[in-house]
C-alpha cells in the first residue's frame, strides 16, 4: 500500500520525513555493526532480493493472488537494521523510479512500511524466541507470529498517521476497521509465506538466518560411551544462567498473560457494543468512534457489520498494543542497561 | 503494486530536459510536488495550471502523452479508494443521481486524485528523462548518505540479475510440470523464495570479495562529478517557481 502525494497533509509528511531520516541514520550505524564493511554489497543484494520477491505471486484462489511485503522476512533473515535499510531503499527507488508512492509521502511510506513492520516483527520474534524452546521449529513459529502481527501493525500505524494528518474527512473508526480488517487477511498470507521461506532457508543455510543465530548447538564429545560437553573456547560464567532462566519465566508469564488479556479477553468479553467501545476508547484508538455512533448518518444499517468487525479489530488492536508496548519497554530497558554499563566501565578501567 | 516493473521508464533523448544535471531535476520535481501538496483543494483552477505546466515540461522533453498516461495507471489502487470516499465520509450530504454523497468526501476524493495524479506525473517525467546512474549520482549530490546511495546502486545493478534468476527458477518449475494453483502450492514457491535469498546473499558475498580484490575500502570512487551552472539551476527551478506563484495565488484569491 504505497501512499501517494496529497493523501497526508504537508506538516505531517514533514514530521514523518524527519522520523524516517532519523531511523535511516540509526540503521546505517546499526547495519555497519551487523555487516561491517560488507554493508553496501550485501544490503544492496538483499534489497534486490526483496524487490524481486515482491513480484513473486502467490495464488490464493479463483484467479486472485497476493505477494509478499517482505518487512518481517528481511528483519528475521538479515537483522533489523539492515532490514530497515533494505526496505527503505526499495521504497525510495520505487518512489523515484517507478512513481509508486509519492515523493512527499516517502517519509510516511518509510515510517509505515519499513520502520513499523520491521521493528514490530523483530520485537515479537525476539520476544517469542526468548520464550520458546531453542529449536528450529520455534524459529519458524516465531517468524509466523512476527509476520502475522507486523502487517496489521503497519495498518494501525498508517491509521494513526492518517488520524493526525489525513486530508479526507472519513471517520477514523471506519478507516481503522477497514485497514485493520483487510490487513489481518493480508497478514495471514504474509505469515504463512514468511514462515515457509524462513524454514526453507534454515533447512539449507541456518548460519545465514540472523534470527536463528542463538540456535547453534554446543559441540559434544562421546568419551567412553557417554556424551560430554566439549570444553568451550571461553569459559562461560555459571551465574548468568540462573538469572537467565528466571528472566525467561518472567518473560513467559508476562508476555502470555498480556497477550491473552489484550487479544482474547477483549475479543470474547465484549458481548455488548458499549463494552467494546470502552475498550477501544481505553486504547485511545477510536476517539471519534463515539461521535460517529451518535450521529444519525444514513449509513446506520452498517451498524451490525461495524460491530462484529470492530470486535475483531479491538482484540487485534490489543495484541498489537502489547507488541508496541513490548518494544517501548525493551527500548527503555535496553537504554537503562546500556547507561548502567557505561557508568560501570570507567570505574573498571580506572581500577 | 509490485508486478511488472521494468527499466523501460527511461526514454532516451537529447531534449533540453534530458540535458539538465540530475540533481537539479530531482530538486525541481521534489519542490514541485511539495508546492502541489500544500495548495488548498478549493482552488481547482490551480491544479489545472499545474497540469498545463507539467504538460509543457513533457512537450519540451518530447515525452509523448500516451507514454505518460499509461504510466499513470500505477495510481489505480488509490483511485478506487478515492471513489469510495464520498460514500463513507461524514458531514453534510448532497444528492446526485439518487446517491447520497458527502460534500467533504467529494472534496477529499478530488484532493487525493488531483494531488496524487500530479505527483505521479512529475515522478514519471523525472524517471523518463533521467538515466538510472545519473539519478543515483544526483541523489549523492543532494547529500544523501553515500552508503545509502551505494546500497541503492547495488540494488538497481543487481535487481535485474535477481529477477532473472527468479524467472529461471519459474521456468525450471514449470518445465517440471508444476503449476501454482492455490494455497497448497505455497510451500514450493516459498522454497524458491528461500533459495533466491540464499543465492542473493551469496552473490553479495562474492561481489564484496571481488570489490575488495580490486581495492575497495568502503567508498566508491567518483569518476564523473556532476556539476550544475547557475543557468541550469535557473532552468530547472522554473517549474517549481511557477508552481509556487500559482500556489500563492490559490491561497490569496
Amino acid at each position: 500500500m504505497h501512499v501517494p502525494d496529497g493523501f497526508i497533509d504537508a506538516p505531517t509528511s514533514a514530521v514523518t520525513g524527519v522520523v524516517a531520516a532519523g531511523a535511516l541514520a540509526v540503521s546505517l550505524r546499526g547495519a555497519r555493526r551487523e555487516l561491517d564493511e560488507r554493508t553496501a554489497p550485501l544490503a544492496g543484494l538483499v534489497a534486490a532480493f526483496i524487490f524481486a520477491v515482491q513480484m513473486l505471486n502467490f495464488p490464493v484462489a479463483a484467479g486472485t493472488s497476493g505477494h509478499l511485503l517482505g518487512g518481517a522476512l528481511a528483519a528475521i533473515l538479515v537483522g533489523p537494521y539492515t532490514a530497515v535499510l533494505c526496505v527503505s531503499v526499495v521504497l525510495l527507488m520505487q518512489g523515484v523510479l517507478f512513481a509508486d508512492g509519492g515523493l512527499t509521502a516517502l517519509g510516511v511510506n518509510i515510517t509505515d512500511m519499513a520502520l513499523v513492520t520491521t521493528v514490530v516483527s523483530y520485537a515479537v520474534f525476539r520476544g517469542l524466541l526468548a520464550v520458546l524452546p531453542r529449536k528450529r521449529r520455534s524459529v519458524t513459529v516465531a517468524s509466523f507470529v512476527a509476520a502475522l502481527v507486523s502487517v496489521p501493525a503497519a495498518a494501525v500505524a498508517f491509521t494513526l498517521i492518517y488520524a493526525v494528518g489525513g486530508t479526507a474527512d472519513v471517520p477514523i473508526g471506519k478507516v481503522a476497521t477497514a485497514m485493520v480488517g483487510v490487513h489481518v487477511l493480508i497478514g495471514i498470507g504474509e505469515a504463512v509465506i514468511t514462515a515457509l521461506t524462513v524454514g526453507a532457508v534454515i533447512a539449507v543455510r541456518p548460519d545465514l538466518v540472523h534470527g536463528a543465530r542463538g540456535l547453534r548447538q554446543r559441540l559434544q564429545l562421546r568419551v567412553n560411551g557417554a556424551l560430554v560437553d566439549a570444553p568451550a573456547a571461553e569459559p562461560a560464567a555459571p551465574v548468568p544462567a540462573a538469572a537467565r532462566t528466571s528472566r525467561r519465566t518472567l518473560w513467559v508469564t508476562g508476555l502470555v498473560t498480556s497477550l491473552v488479556l489484550a487479544g482474547f479477553v477483549s475479543f470474547y468479553a465484549s458481548a455488548n457494543p458499549d463494552g467494546l467501545e470502552k475498550v477501544a476508547h481505553d486504547k485511545g484508538i477510536d476517539k471519534k468512534e463515539k461521535e460517529h455512533a451518535a450521529a444519525d448518518s444514513p449509513l446506520a444499517d452498517y451498524g451490525v457489520k461495524d460491530i462484529s468487525d470492530a470486535r475483531l479489530s479491538g482484540g487485534l488492536a490489543g495484541v498489537i498494543g502489547v507488541g508496541v508496548t513490548v518494544v517501548a519497554g525493551s527500548a527503555v530497558f535496553w537504554a537503562l542497561r546500556r547507561r548502567r554499563t557505561d557508568d560501570a566501565s570507567p570505574v573498571n578501567t580506572g581500577v | 503494486m509490485g508486478a511488472g516493473h521494468a527499466h523501460r521508464l527511461y526514454r532516451h533523448g537529447h531534449s533540453p530536459v534530458h540535458g539538465l544535471p540530475p540533481h537539479t531535476k530531482l530538486a525541481a520535481a521534489f519542490l514541485f510536488v511539495v508546492v502541489v501538496v500544500s495548495t488548498p483543494r478549493e482552488a481547482m483552477w490551480a491544479f489545472a495550471v499545474y497540469a498545463v505546466l507539467l504538460a509543457s515540461v513533457a512537450y519540451h522533453a518530447r515525452v509523448p502523452a500516451g507514454f505518460l498516461l499509461r504510466r499513470l495507471l500505477i495510481e489505480v489502487p488509490f483511485v478506487a479508494f478515492a471513489v469510495l470516499m464520498p460514500f463513507v465520509a461524514e458531514g453534510e450530504r448532497v444528492h446526485v443521481l439518487g446517491l447520497s454523497l458527502s460534500v467533504n468526501g467529494l472534496w477529499g476524493a478530488w484532493n487525493v486524485l488531483a494531488k496524487g495524479t500530479l505527483g505521479v506525473a512529475a515522478s514519471v517525467l523525472l524517471a523518463a528523462t533521467t538515466e538510472l546512474r545519473e539519478l543515483l549520482l544526483g541523489l549523492q549530490r543532494l547529500k544523501l548518505p553515500p552508503l545509502l546511495v551505494q546500497i541503492a546502486s547495488f540494488m538497481i545493478r543487481y535487481g535485474d540479475v535477481i529477477t532473472d534468476e527468479m524467472r529461471r527458477m519459474r521456468i525450471a518449475r514449470e518445465s517440471r510440470g508444476f503449476e501454482a494453483k492455490g494455497v497448497r502450492h505455497w510451500g514450493v514457491l516459498a522454497k524458491s523464495a528461500g533459495a533466491l535469498f540464499i543465492r542473493s546473499y551469496e552473490r553479495g558475498e562474492r561481489v564484496h570479495l571481488a570489490m575488495v580484490s580490486r581495492g575497495y575500502a568502503g567508498s566508491m570512487p567518483v569518476i564523473d562529478e556532476v556539476t550544475a551552472s547557475g543557468a541550469q539551476w535557473r532552468h530547472a527551478l522554473t517549474l517549481p517557481c511557477a508552481a509556487l506563484v500559482v500556489c500563492l495565488l490559490g491561497w490569496f484569491l
